[in-house]
């Protein structure tokens, strides 16, 4: 594997992990040291390969919709909106506008709960042990509110084609429009520990730069995209469900560093914010609506089962053999906090799909790691690891 | 955005005998095309003015055991200054060999690796064409549909030679892969089949 230039200058061959805590997982890299300059990365991923796609192909349409939670477990709904959404696109399925703005709403809690993870992270990837521990606590309030939601903190399975499977309870909203109320202030103190500080600063400015052209090159999505002056957003250019009529604005970066990225992420908190103020504003004039369209896709009312031994024959029917997806195929994506996350389904006209696939963001930016670290120091591999937002749920599927 | 069928009449020579169909669905324009053309169709729809494809956004194949070109493989582009998105297929054989796209687009790579592991698609003049997701030393390509879903190895740590050994796979329960279809139902309550596309 070593090239002849290399073994003449005498570099170091080291492994990354697969155990690192700033691997964010199961990583490993073999990496080409000559001193502290990294001369060449390998990133070898799969340590976490599950054949999601390989299971995927012997379930129904709705077992397999957990199974996009545990992708990217740090904001798992996102992932399962991308499922609903290809679905709905096949089937042609038009959902309701309150589980629309539903969807909208913890969809936006996904991303306050993934660039939460990923910020924190990347501070104690750099040495800042505290805001990992501020953040771990906004992360359980909003986890909270997935609970309250679905039943589960994390897999929720809540998105479900033709809406979402419950209403949200009462009270819910107001304690999320609480939390959003004070949510701000407690970014200002995490910002009070990293944005200006000097090591973190020192560590993350000029750091792995990826210009607009690169960028672009090396098929980069969401903050990574963004970071380096591409104004692109799917929920603003491509839009889906009722973000088109939500006022919110998209950050951009100027000069595609880590620092760049981090400062857009806390950015985006700030107008995932306000858009969940928006969507609970909306969610008020629409109280009582049906929250999933009634029909073959989803189940009866639980009222119309005790009563109608047709319901309850539809009941039994969805959830054992499942509804059939008209034939064809279908790729479909969304604005996930990683980056887009897109979903393709080949549909053969019966209950399971013939083949899915799953186009992870981070799978993208991590095989890009080699081009931006080489030629950075030894330390900034974490650094730059930690602003490229890798979760291995969905890099190794 | 360029007309399609304009775009199909100015096609040069060599593209149009590559380019077989052209259309428009679910918001992707779909080219299909034959394989050895997959460099220049790329390099032509991200060049040219009105499609400006740049970004490649994934690659994906699909096994159809029966057929006779079994695979297909599936480019999916994205055009930000368009804001449009096409796919490109094609049907390749087993034993055939594709050019690989990264010397357009470097994002590639790892696709095509994955396809190459996942698939045992061969992909010509790729520069590092290892498997990616599977175990270092795997046999099989996992997403062809005649690999069973339970695989042929199973690991475990042996105390004895301190080590993980690798075992032919035993289930203590048999695979259960539930046919819940119903025969005697008219698919037609579900779906509209007058809707139907290919595949």
């Amino acid at each position: 594997m070593l090239d002849k230039k290399n073994t003449d200058k005498n570099t170091l061959t080291m492994n990354f992990g697969p155990q690192h805590p700033a691997a964010h997982g199961v990583l490993r890299m073999v990496l080409e040291l000559d001193g502290e300059i990294v001369e060449r990365v390998d990133p070898h991923i799969g340590l976490l390969h599950r054949g999601t796609e390989k299971l995927m192909e012997s379930r129904t349409y709705l077992q397999n919709l957990p199974y996009l939670d545990r992708l990217d477990y740090v904001a798992p709904m996102n992932q399962e909106h991308a499922w609903c959404l290809a679905l709905e696109t096949l089937c042609d399925i038009k959902i309701t506008k309150r589980s629309s703005d539903i969807r909208v709403l913890f969809c936006e809690i996904g991303r306050v709960l993934n660039h939460l993870l990923n910020i924190t992270t990347q501070g104690m990837d750099v040495g800042a042990l505290t805001p990992i521990f501020w953040g771990f606590e906004e992360r359980e309030k909003l986890m909270e509110f997935y609970e309250r939601a679905s039943g589960a903190r994390l897999h929720a399975a809540y998105f479900r084609p033709g809406g979402v499977h419950q209403d949200l309870p009462t009270k819910l909203l107001e304690d999320i429009f609480d939390w959003a109320e004070s949510f701000p202030e407690k970014l200002n103190d995490l910002e009070g520990l990293l944005t200006e500080n000097r090591i973190f600063k020192q560590r993350n400015v000029d750091i792995g730069v990826v210009s607009k052209e690169e960028a672009i090159e090396l098929g980069f999505s969401g903050v990574m995209l963004r970071g380096s002056g591409v104004p692109w957003d799917l929920r603003r250019s491509q839009p889906y469900e009722t973000y088109s009529e939500y006022k919110f604005s998209i950050p951009i970066g100027k000069n595609g560093d880590c620092y760049d990225r981090y400062l857009l992420r806390i950015q985006e908190m700030r107008e995932s914010v306000n858009i969940i103020k928006q969507a609970i504003k909306k969610l008020e004039h629409t109280v009582g609506d049906d929250v999933l369209v009634r029909g073959k896709f989803t189940p009866p009312k639980r009222d119309d089962m005790k009563n109608s031994m047709e319901a309850l024959i539809h009941h039994f029917k969805l959830y054992t053999e499942g509804f059939r997806v008209p034939k064809g195929s279908i790729y479909s994506c969304v604005e996930a906090p990683k980056g887009e996350f897109g979903v393709f389904v080949l549909s053969d006209g019966t209950n399971q799909p013939y083949r899915v696939k799953l186009r992870a963001p981070g799978f993208v930016h991590l095989s890009a790691m080699e081009r931006i670290t080489r030629g950075h120091q030894l330390a900034d591999v974490s650094a730059i690891l930690g602003s490229l937002d890798i979760v291995f749920g969905e890099i190794d599927r | 955005m360029v007309d399609l069928t304009s775009f199909q009449n100015n096609l040069t020579d060599t593209l149009r005998d590559s380019v077989l169909s052209i259309k428009e669905e679910h918001a992707h324009i779909i080219f299909d095309i034959i394989p050895s053309a997959i460099v220049e169709v790329v390099t032509y729809l991200r060049s040219k003015k009105g499609f400006s494809f740049t970004t490649l956004i994934d690659i994906t194949a699909i096994d159809f055991p029966a057929k006779e070109k079994r695979f297909q493989l599936i480019y999916h582009l994205l055009s930000m200054t368009e804001n449009k998105r096409c796919k490109i297929t094609m049907d390749v054989s087993d034993q055939e060999t594709v050019k690989s796209v990264t010397p357009v687009f470097e994002c590639a790579n790892w696709f095509e690796r994955e396809i190459f592991d996942l698939f045992g698609i061969r992909f010509s003049s790729h520069p590092d064409l290892r498997r990616i997701l599977t175990d270092y030393g795997f046999e099989g390509h996992p997403l062809r549909k005649d690999f069973p879903t339970t695989g042929f190895l199973e690991v475990r740590y042996d105390e004895v030679e301190k080590r993980v050994v690798y075992e032919p796979t035993t289930l203590t329960q048999g695979y259960r892969d539930f046919d819940f279809l119903s025969p005697w139902d008219n698919p037609n309550v579900y779906t509209d089949t007058t809707k139907n596309t290919k595949n």
